[in-house]
């Protein structure tokens, strides 16, 4: 299964399919219990939601983070 | 006699601070030159961008949420580097989640890329947008004071203007406009951009301004975190020249030692 992370294709490792949850794929990234937010297809899914929301084929996922700036 | 002295605070959106001396995290070295220069600056509110986090990075990598924590600072999520209003409030709208519902933001849109000059249309339709959606924005603006009135009747809750463009260094380049858009406005005027020096903060405060937001002047000093302490001290004697009130400029010398009982003969 294929999804856009962060602008880039982002294929999801098999032991994920067919239906991940965002918290499956942030754990798969290495980003659990990080500072980040994430969005789906441009809407933002809580972190209450995570473990509850599923990922379909094609989504536009969004993990963002606090950077330095002005 | 500044022991005895008293300030209001400065009050933003029903939040109030000491320090009327707002600060940037980026620019900065490592994190480390980050928390220091910032404690040094005694600012209270930070501000921070929004990006994609880099996939594959360490799981034990220094965040700089580590180094200013929510906790103890009132963060200040910025729209840095979006050009339209769509892109602005969905920076938005990710950094409350990020923050965990925190509603305060610093609305930027930009216009160039060579000026970083702000656009204002997509920011009054931005600041339109957020408002309505129940954010408090302390909104990044020209010095025009027309769109700063336009501006704080839709409800921002600080009006911004550039004193120069951002990171140049270049000071106050129109401060009979910076003093229009403070004695117009009912809400906070504080200066975004530009500021080179610590004279140029102390200046922003003389003029009547709410507070100071930079970040480049710090950050890119030879010794930021000296110069950071530096601000501090500008923002809080613009801040009592302002409130003490400057003496009447004249035209001819009046000597400050009186006349009488000199030995002359």
């Amino acid at each position: 299964m294929q999804i856009q992370l962060n602008g880039e294709a982002h294929t999801l490792a098999p032991e994920l399919t067919p239906a991940p949850t965002i918290t499956q794929l942030l754990e798969s990234l290495g980003l659990a219990g990080r500072r980040i937010a994430v969005e789906v297809n441009e809407e933002i899914v809580p972190r209450s939601e995570h473990a509850a929301t599923r990922l379909a084929e094609g989504d536009r996922v969004e993990v963002v983070h606090a950077i330095g700036g002005g | 006699m500044t022991d005895f002295f008293q300030d209001q605070p400065l009050r933003i959106a029903g939040r109030e601070f000491t320090s009327r001396l707002l600060v940037g995290t980026g620019k900065y070295r490592d994190f480390d030159e980050t928390g220091e220069a910032i404690a040094a600056s005694g600012a209270e509110v930070v501000t921070f961008a929004v990006r994609r986090t880099n996939l594959g990075q360490e799981a034990g990598e220094p965040n700089l949420l580590d180094v200013v924590p929510p906790e103890r600072y009132t963060l200040l999520p910025n729209t840095a580097g979006c050009y339209t209003a769509k892109d602005a409030v969905r920076t938005c709208r990710l950094a409350r989640e990020l923050l965990d519902g925190h509603s305060l933001v610093k609305l930027e849109v930009l216009g160039d890329e060579t000026t970083l000059y702000p656009n204002v249309v997509e920011t009054l339709a931005a600041a339109e947008t957020l408002i309505a959606d129940g954010f408090d924005v302390m909104v990044y603006t020209s010095d025009d004071p027309i769109v700063a009135r336009e501006l704080e009747r839709l409800g921002c809750c600080a009006i911004m203007p550039l004193g120069s463009l951002i990171g140049s260094g270049h000071g106050i380049q129109n401060p009979h406009n910076v003093r229009l858009i403070i004695e117009q406005a009912g809400v906070p005027v504080l200066v975004d951009a530009g500021i080179g020096t610590a004279s140029d903060a102390a200046l922003a405060m003389e003029l009547g301004c709410d507070g100071v937001l930079m970040n480049s002047a710090i950050a890119h000093a030879r010794q930021p975190v000296l110069m950071a302490g530096a601000m501090k001290k500008a923002v809080e004697a613009g801040r009592e020249a302002f409130l003490a009130g400057r003496m009447p400029r004249r035209q001819s010398a009046d000597p400050s030692s009186p006349f009488a009982g000199r030995i002359n003969g």
